[in-house]
């Protein structure tokens, strides 16, 4: 009896949902939205606040907000109180696992029925190295090409996860990434409000912005995301250690 | 039809005929596996819809991180079986 | 076409959040309702013969025809999210376990 009123409701808003697709006053059909009508357009021509004519990559100095991934100059500077809401929630969701699977200082790893062998142990040091590497570079080229703070930050995780796999006694140090958990968190609110100090609203982009396309320019693009990267890393590290790690069971 | 299209039809039905089979199987590993190529699935229709991105994003975190903590949690329940 | 297919995956998701009893099973299909929702919020930003919107050497000016990055910067913070939510949900289901020592809804609840 439940299944059955599960499945209507269900259905029910299914239809509802492309009932409203159909209705073509609101929704432009799929692959033919005109971007004109729509905001993203001046995210595009980067002419928020100003009109400064076509943007050319290698050429164009100084423009309003200088990444060249238009992605990343929405995420972390015309939308950036949102990005700060989302670290936000994931470190709520962090605090609620560790205070929910942990206990005192002296636990240990949880006892399964297969053990690793020596080259697994060993071998998965090599691959370790380059995992973080590629997780380094995706951070840090984050304003040019796709990726950013969040993939990176994750594939920093997944190095250490993979350390957590192969290795049956491995345990990270929890307390250093604690420590620069609530350490990367703290600068970027302190760069808010130096923003709010030096120029005049909250998160401004207020350092030099340089030719569109090289390393350094983008103002504090970069420096936000390094920020975000190591949060994200810490955080998604400390939640595996949660995880593998049980009492000490006294029999 | 250009191929776009067609690639595009192909995978729809793809995700629907394995969200089936993720939402009604018996025993709970399965379920998780098809998670997991479901996860993948998406990322191909991210790439096709032209978001390098939201694509890069989802591979990394849909097949290391959210696969991962689902087999740690249901490997805590064969521990309490073999003690 | 994909758009169809989202809003059948978040029913599928939905029926599956419904109709089961294992808790589990309720955070998997929590999990495909947010894949097919993100993928219908980036279908609505898709332009036919738009490109990805990177400024590079090769497509180097701000006046060709992109497709729209509004989305997929609203879809990159929900991914982000739906992973916060789901490690949250299995720190519980795990302590669930370990109190009652099942995962099913109907075998619990034998303290009050």
């Amino acid at each position: 009896m439940k299944n059955i009123i599960a499945f209507v409701l269900s259905v029910a808003l299914g239809v509802l949902m492309v009932l409203s697709l159909t209705n073509n006053d609101w929704f432009a059909q799929f692959g033919y939205a005109d971007l004109t009508d729509r905001v993203s357009q001046s995210y595009i021509d980067k002419s928020v606040t100003g009109t400064p004519g076509e943007i050319i990559f290698g050429v164009t100095s100084n423009p309003e907000d200088g990444a060249a991934n238009i992605v990343t100059s929405i995420v972390v500077d015309y939308r950036s109180f949102d990005t700060l809401g989302e670290v936000t929630v994931l470190f709520i969701s962090a605090l609620g696992v560790a205070l929910l699977l942990s206990s005192e200082d002296k636990n240990k790893r949880l006892q399964l029925n297969f053990k690793p062998n020596f080259m697994l142990r060993v071998g998965s040091r090599a691959l370790f190295s380059i995992i973080l590497m590629t997780g380094v570079y995706v951070i840090l080229h984050g304003h040019l090409t796709p990726g950013g703070g969040f993939p990176g930050g994750t594939m920093i995780a997944s190095s250490i996860l993979l350390l957590y796999l192969a290795d049956d006694q491995f345990r990270a140090k929890v307390k250093g990434f604690k420590l620069l958990e609530g350490v990367a968190g703290s600068f970027y609110v302190v760069i808010g409000l130096l923003g709010l100090l030096v120029a005049s609203y909250f998160l401004q982009n207020f350092l030099p912005t340089g030719t569109v396309g090289d390393l350094f320019s983008a103002g504090i693009i970069p420096i936000v995301y390094i920020l975000i990267g190591l949060k994200v890393g810490s955080e998604i590290a400390g939640i595996i250690d949660n995880f593998l790690t049980e009492e000490e069971v006294s029999l | 039809m250009t191929l776009t299209d067609i690639i595009m039809a192909v995978v729809s039905v793809l995700l629907l005929g394995i969200a089936f089979m993720a939402v009604s199987s018996k025993k709970l590993i399965k379920g998780v596996i098809f998670l997991s190529a479901l996860s993948m699935l998406s990322v191909v229709s991210y790439v096709l819809m032209k978001a390098p991105d939201v694509a890069l994003t989802e591979a990394v975190i849909g097949s290391g991180m959210v696969t991962a903590l689902f087999v740690f949690t249901l490997l805590s329940i064969d521990k309490g079986a073999t003690k | 076409m994909i758009q169809y297919a989202a809003i059948i995956l978040i029913v599928f998701g939905l029926y599956g959040l419904l109709s089961n009893h294992n808790i589990v099973k309720m955070i998997i299909s929590l999990n495909i309702i947010e894949i097919g929702l993100n993928i219908f919020i980036i279908s609505v930003g898709f332009v036919y013969d738009g490109i990805a919107p990177i400024l590079t050497s090769t497509n180097s000016s701000s006046a060709l025809l992109y497709v729209d990055p509004l989305p997929q910067a609203l879809v990159l913070t929900a991914i982000v999210i739906g992973v916060g939510t789901t490690a949250l949900g299995l720190a519980l289901a795990k302590k669930i376990h370990s109190k009652y020592g099942t995962f099913e809804l109907d075998e619990m609840g034998d303290n009050e």
